[in-house]
């Protein structure tokens, strides 16, 4: 079913990019280099962007997730330093396994349900693959369309701006 | 993707198919992504050469002739140097660092468009690629700072965060205007757009607001509180040594270089230029430029102002000691000319303006250039919206915004208007800022004064 050509291949190296990055984040005991291979499984996700033919996603992913949330993180580490080597282990080894095997149950029911199940919406679109192909223009369309995404385009917007004031206003509070 | 140029050859060769566009397409990655590290060895021998007579000095002079050779032995030195690590140094990012520099400048070579037909890859969302791949330039120093355990390293990495990061609003921003003028974010797509008129005609205060911003986002005078030799000991790459060091230097000198290509792309369009008009011709319309009949509605479009069309007959190339040379050459003439106009302008700043303090940096970026960027966008947008109802926007055959078929008559009105209201918008600022210097300057002199008052009563 699987064939073995360029894309699977990169798919398969783009996954393991991201799966490997995020391992990293989960083992390791150093938090910047924690940041560091969060960056390299967000850059898997870019990647996998790519191969979705979403390029526009691809590049904001590594803008606004490597090129900004990252670099807030790594700043953050940096400012904590004594943050930086943790030697206390998480010792509740049971409740964690319980709770992330529920966790992955739970998204991969959310996943593969609403895609692939009875009735799934993504199905007739998988099977033809050049009918769900869209360029960049169509996106921006659709996020000003009023028939389609403007309003939660707006929403966001707004909730940005709201969230941007309340930093400013925090961060001033001692001045006034 | 179709199999073409070498990859045809290959797999005439009786290579496989998939290996043959592999191989083609490796070597053209190669090819672009060595162009930049080439000429970045000449380029800082420019550098040094203008650096030099700015400061009244000869500047390298001693190997080869006028010491062109100097890099290459700069280059000798800094390989053979002993390779540092600190002791306590965090040994994989330290490695990592000096590659990530200079990776970040390479992948932007990817989107530059060479001639019309020679481009690494022209995505359709270049310029988004550019501001994406120019954020791993401050990865690398962040990353760089921090792996070398090093508290002055640490602040140095410290302060080029909070500069980088701030810059890339102004710069992102600034691009935002060519994009919206073109109505693609396709580097090609740009350059095809200035057909008619060069956009830095249309937005002066857009392609100024990129360049300064760029200018901060290589980390140079006057924004070089990155290195700043004068006062900190190095900034973070203070623990680096050899050729970790040179990795560093290179990056930021073949950044430079990289957005003199950028500001000539957005702004000064890019490969057009007299006598590449029929290669224009040919992309819109297909008929390849030898088979035009002589007066054909090329000389209609009437870019006949700005570009004199090739001679007629079958023609392939300018004749130089019987090598032809054809005109996607004379394309990568004109884009290095213009690159060499903006690469020029960086080191003059570089070279002649005080180095800001850092409370200066921070104020000059937060109060002045985000507000004013996003004025500046506001105000295009709304002067575009405003020629479109006159309409004076040219328009195609049917009846689309478009300016890659508009002639140079067809962009003046909108060029006329756009510039004007770059000229008030300029004028507005520069009042603004006179004013508030003004006020500055007339709170320091009174302060000066009440001192000058007290130390009299003291004495």
């Amino acid at each position: 079913m699987i064939e073995l050509n360029a894309q699977t291949v990169t798919f398969a190296a783009f996954s393991v990019i991201t799966l490997g990055g995020a391992l990293g984040v989960v083992l390791n005991r150093n938090l910047f280099r924690g940041a560091v291979w969060l960056m390299v499984s967000l850059f898997g996700v870019a990647g996998l962007f790519v191969l979705l033919s979403a390029p526009f996603l691809a590049a904001v992913q590594v803008l606004v997730y490597i090129g900004a949330i990252s670099i807030l993180i790594t700043f953050a580490v940096m400012l904590t330093r004594s943050m930086t080597n943790i030697d206390e282990r998480f010792t509740r080894k049971w409740q964690g396994l319980v709770v992330a095997v529920l966790m992955f149950i739970l998204i991969m029911i959310g996943v593969i349900w609403p895609v692939w199940g009875t009735g799934g919406s993504q199905f007739d679109a998988v099977s033809e693959p050049d009918a769900i192909v869209a360029d960049t223009t169509d996106l921006g369309i659709a996020l000003v369309d009023g028939n389609q995404y403007v309003l939660p385009f707006e929403v966001a917007s707004l909730l940005l701006t709201a969230a941007m004031i309340g930093a400013i206003v925090i961060a001033r509070e001692d001045e006034a | 993707m179709e199999c073409t140029g070498l990859c045809e050859l290959l797999s005439a060769g009786g290579m496989d198919a998939g290996l043959a566009m592999f191989l083609s397409l490796l070597v053209g990655v190669v090819l672009v992504a060595s162009v930049p590290l080439i000429v970045v060895i000449f380029l800082i021998w420019v550098e040094r050469k203008v650096a030099a007579r700015i400061q009244d000095r000869l500047g390298p002079n001693r190997v080869g002739p006028f010491g062109l050779l100097q890099t290459f032995a700069d280059m000798i030195k800094l390989l053979t140097k002993e390779d540092i690590t600190p002791t306590n140094a965090d040994r994989l990012v330290f490695n990592i660092a000096p590659i990530l520099s200079v990776t970040a400048v390479l992948l932007v070579w990817a989107i530059v468009p060479f001639t019309p037909y020679h481009i690494g890859v022209d995505l359709e969302i270049g310029a988004l690629y550019f501001v994406a791949v120019a954020s791993f330039g401050t990865l690398a120093v962040m990353t760089a700072g921090w792996a070398s355990n090093n508290k002055y390293a640490l602040l140095g990495a410290f302060r080029v965060v909070a500069q980088l990061v701030s810059y890339e609003i102004p710069l992102a921003l600034a691009l935002l205007v060519p994009i919206m003028l073109a109505g693609t974010m396709s580097m090609q797509g740009i350059i095809h757009a200035q057909v008619g008129m060069w956009f830095f005609f249309m937005v002066p205060v857009a392609a100024l607001l990129f360049m300064i911003s760029s200018q901060a986002e290589t980390g140079r005078g006057p924004f070089d509180l990155i290195e700043a030799e004068s006062e900190l000991v190095a900034g973070f790459n203070i623990e680096y040594s050899g050729m970790k060091f040179g990795m560093f230097f290179a990056a930021e000198f073949m950044h430079v270089f990289t957005n003199g290509v950028l500001v000539a792309v957005l702004f000064l369009g890019g490969w057009l230029g007299p006598g590449l008009m029929r290669q224009l011709w040919f992309i819109h319309t297909g008929t390849p430029p030898t088979m035009l009949p002589p007066g054909s509605t090329e000389a209609a479009t009437g870019i006949w102002l700005l570009y004199f069309p090739l001679p007629e007959g079958n023609f392939i190339g300018w004749e130089y000691f019987g090598v032809y040379l054809p005109p996607v050459f004379l394309a990568l003439i004109y884009l290095t000319l213009k690159t060499t106009i903006g690469y020029f302008i960086f080191i003059l700043a570089r070279n002649t303006f005080p180095r800001v303090r850092i409370d200066q940096l921070m104020g000059l970026n937060w109060k002045f250039f985000v507000p004013v960027s996003i004025i500046n966008l506001l105000v295009v947008a709304f002067a575009l919206q405003v020629i479109r109802s006159l309409g004076w926007l040219p328009l195609n055959e049917s009846g689309q915004v478009d300016l890659t078929s508009a002639s140079f008559l067809d962009t003046i009105p909108m060029t006329v208007v756009l510039l004007v209201t770059n000229i008030v918008l300029a004028a507005v600022i520069m009042t603004w800022l006179r004013s508030r210097s003004r006020r500055a300057r007339l709170e320091d002199e009174a302060e000066l004064e009440d001192l000058a008052v007290v130390g009299a009563a003291g004495d």
